[in-house]
């Protein structure tokens, strides 16, 4: 088949063959993975569950991975990262995502207002070491907040699914009842394995009004929470995701006791704020070239080159684009139009781009 | 630094604050666009790499019947715009960087690469940068008669240029492999400029990118259409010669016509954003015509908005015009622009003109810009 598409591409060249089959339809490509939407279900409010067919070229992911999922909005391409939530090796093409619509998230909200069966979207393999080692650990915690959900969902109807005989708990933290996905099928899961334990918690943030008190915040991941519902924690291997205070009590209190190396966390940030232009703080990473700098406010370009690197360049006035750079992560400022830029993953022309706080280049 | 312009109405003097002022007008332009830039410019430029592919494929197809000369001649016709469209409206254009805010996959400057045999990464560099960086300034742009022709009155003649006319004709029928040894800078490897070691990555690269192309329009297409190979070999070598012919007398439009000013390093050497764009302007020519030629010349119809916007996609052009024609108006600058007729003539005649020594040709004043450095007045481009 490879053997076949370089064939035919020196008859397209200098055109990979998939820029002609995406225009006959998006969804064939020959080298590129691609999606198409076949099933969208709102049933929960605030989020929609999509289910994708992935073309040919999708080798599965393991449970716990992460997809990026690419989409047009307004004419830009925008690229996010989902867990699947569906149970790994299923030797199909299918996999089922669910996004929560983040209040001003630009993609999360795209697809929950506008996902519909049809729609094709671009997809990248999966990937990500927050997985379900391939020998099955005996025990295992699975704690998530919010949307963190999605990836311990994918593990646990893993372990459902291969009739899992060790013990599991899952413990999930949401605002309300209503705003916890797939509970139905969660519910049902724990009834019909007695070894599957499923909890549900709905903290309550500090300064909330009830009844006329206010509280000072209660329901919150505790030590005799993790002894309560999983008294054999420290044998087992713990999975969690979600909102980073989460994160950091679950891994304080491991650490506490001896077990960091035991558990095995899901990083969630939400895009960078962008801070105050005018100070010139943080760390420039170039992440290709394992360099760091403190960040002086200079062009990324000069700065690059002070730190000894020596990124390929023209105008040095944001003309000739040969110096357009990856930015991995972090928020630039743009030097002729101080426009802010906090969107990861974004090639950008370093020569007239400046970091606010800690950036990543790929260079 | 004061720019002063000689108008009809004897000269023109720009300000500092005049150029500044212009500079930042520009800007805003610049500005109101790129925050428009949405669905509506990745439909056009989707629609047009749409019909391209279809003109190649019916121009592909179309070989099949090449023994009937009126198929044959269509199969040229359709291979000949796809060519065209693929170079200019298409590949110039994203290679540009124009398209680069739809961060999408193949349609950005990082990775599109054209339908000639000239590499784009090597393009890029001259073009993108030397070109559009120094505009005009002569030593530095070398698209002022890319090293071989005489196309300024500022370039020195020599008896070398008597064959100008014959350089520029074997040009235009070579066009793509012109534009592919143009980063080699043949001429400065004569003068002892450049060592031949510079050269072999370049050559590696044209090698690999022309033999590609080789391939592709004299043996493997041919060879696909079986009895008819030397019929579509002859179609497909017409189509690459119609791309050639056109894309050289566009491109020769852009800088050459008469009225179009060059400068010197010392003239430019600092400049500010606004001094930039007045070079911009003053060293770049239009083409008048309809939406249909503006299309098939990459909007390279509209030089001056090109070099005053070069990652701007290039749809946009015609809309930014008049806003662009109505500045130069009121700055007294010159918006240079003709039929394609006029300005073709003119570059032609140049061309004839600049063959022979100073002495033989009557000389036309054309109307220069004076830079005032230092309060020192120097006249450039005459």
């Amino acid at each position: 088949m490879v053997g076949l598409i370089d064939l035919v591409q020196t008859l397209t060249t200098p055109h990979p063959l998939d820029r002609y089959l995406e225009l006959v339809s998006p969804a064939l490509t020959a080298r590129e993975l691609r999606a198409e939407i076949t099933h969208v279900s709102r049933a929960v409010p605030g989020s929609v569950t999509l289910t994708l067919r992935a073309s040919r070229q999708w080798r599965g992911h393991s449970a716990g991975q992460y997809v990026q999922i690419g989409v047009s909005i307004n004419g830009v391409r925008h690229t996010r990262c989902y867990s699947p939530i569906d149970p790994e090796s299923r030797g199909d093409r299918f996999l089922q995502l669910t996004v929560k619509a983040h209040p001003g998230g630009l993609v999360s909200n795209y697809l929950h207002d506008h996902a519909e069966p049809g729609m094709v979207v671009d997809l990248a393999p999966a990937a990500g070491v927050f997985a379900l080692p391939e020998r099955r650990p005996d025990r295992v915690l699975l704690v998530s907040g919010g949307s963190g959900i999605t990836p311990v969902l994918s593990m646990l109807r893993t372990l459902d699914a291969e009739g899992f005989t060790g013990e599991v708990t899952f413990l999930h933290y949401a605002r309300q009842p209503e705003m916890v996905p797939h509970r139905a099928e969660l519910t049902a899961i724990a009834n019909r394995r007695p070894n599957f334990r499923v909890e549900y918690r709905y903290p309550v943030e500090p300064g909330t009004v009830i009844d006329g008190e206010t509280s000072t915040g209660s329901g919150f991941f505790d030590y005799d929470e993790l002894e309560r519902v999983a008294p054999w924690f420290a044998d087992a291997q713990t999975f969690v995701c979600g909102p980073p205070p989460l994160m950091r009590a679950v891994q304080t209190i491991f650490e506490a006791e001896g077990l960091a190396d035991r558990v095995h966390s899901e990083e969630f940030t939400l895009t960078t704020v962008p801070a105050d232009p005018a100070e010139a703080t943080g760390t420039i990473t170039f992440s290709s070239s394992d360099v760091a700098a403190d960040n002086t406010g200079a062009s990324l370009l000069e700065q690059a080159e002070s730190a000894g690197l020596t990124p390929e360049y023209g105008c040095r006035m944001g003309i000739c684009f040969s110096c357009t750079a990856t930015k991995v992560s972090g928020c630039t400022r743009n030097l002729r139009t101080g426009e802010l830029d906090a969107d990861p993953d974004k090639q950008i022309q370093i020569c007239v781009n400046t970091a606010v706080g800690d950036v990543d280049i790929a260079l | 630094m004061t720019i002063l312009t000689e108008g009809k109405d004897g000269p023109v003097i720009l300000t500092p604050e005049q150029v500044e002022e212009l500079g930042q007008a520009l800007d805003d332009l610049r500005a109101r666009v790129e925050a428009d830039l949405g669905e509506r410019d990745r439909d056009y430029i989707y629609k047009i790499i749409k019909t391209q592919r279809g003109f190649e494929i019916a121009g592909r197809g179309l070989m099949y019947l090449g023994f009937l000369p009126p198929f044959w001649l269509a199969g040229v016709a359709a291979l000949g715009v796809s060519k065209i469209l693929d170079n200019m409206e298409i590949g110039h254009n994203v290679m540009h960087g124009q398209y680069d805010w739809m961060r999408e996959r193949g349609i950005n400057s990082r990775e599109f690469d054209w339908d000639t045999v000239c590499p784009a990464d090597q393009w890029k560099h001259s073009h993108n940068y030397m070109h559009h960086t120094y505009t005009n300034v002569h030593d530095m742009d070398r698209d002022i008669g890319y090293g071989i022709l005489r196309i300024d009155e500022g370039q020195k003649w020599n008896p070398y240029y008597l064959g100008n006319p014959i350089y520029a004709f074997l040009l235009m029928v070579l066009f793509e492999w012109g534009v592919m040894v143009h980063d080699l800078e043949a001429d400065n490897i004569i003068k002892g400029k450049r060592k031949w070691s510079d050269l072999k990555p370049l050559l590696k690269g044209q090698g690999k990118k022309a033999s590609k192309q080789v391939l592709k329009d004299y043996v493997v297409f041919p060879a696909l259409t079986g009895p008819l190979f030397l019929h579509t070999l002859a179609g497909n070598a017409a189509a690459n010669l119609v791309r050639n012919l056109w894309t050289f007398s566009i491109i020769f439009c852009g800088h050459f016509p008469a009225g179009v000013q060059t400068f010197t390093k010392e003239e430019t050497e600092v400049e500010t954003r606004g001094e930039w764009y007045v070079r911009q302007m003053l060293g770049s020519a239009n083409i008048k015509g309809s939406k249909l030629f503006h299309i098939m010349s990459g909007n390279l119809s509209h030089q001056i908005e090109h070099h005053l916007f070069p990652d701007i996609p290039a749809n946009r052009y015609p809309e930014m015009a008049p806003e662009v024609k109505a500045l130069a108006e009121k700055y007294g600058l010159p918006y240079n622009t003709g039929r394609f007729s006029k300005q073709i003539g003119s570059v032609w005649a140049k061309i004839f003109l600049l063959a022979l020594p100073d002495r033989l040709v009557k000389r036309t004043p054309t109307p220069g810009v004076i830079v005032v450095r230092n309060r020192k007045a120097t006249e450039v481009g005459v």
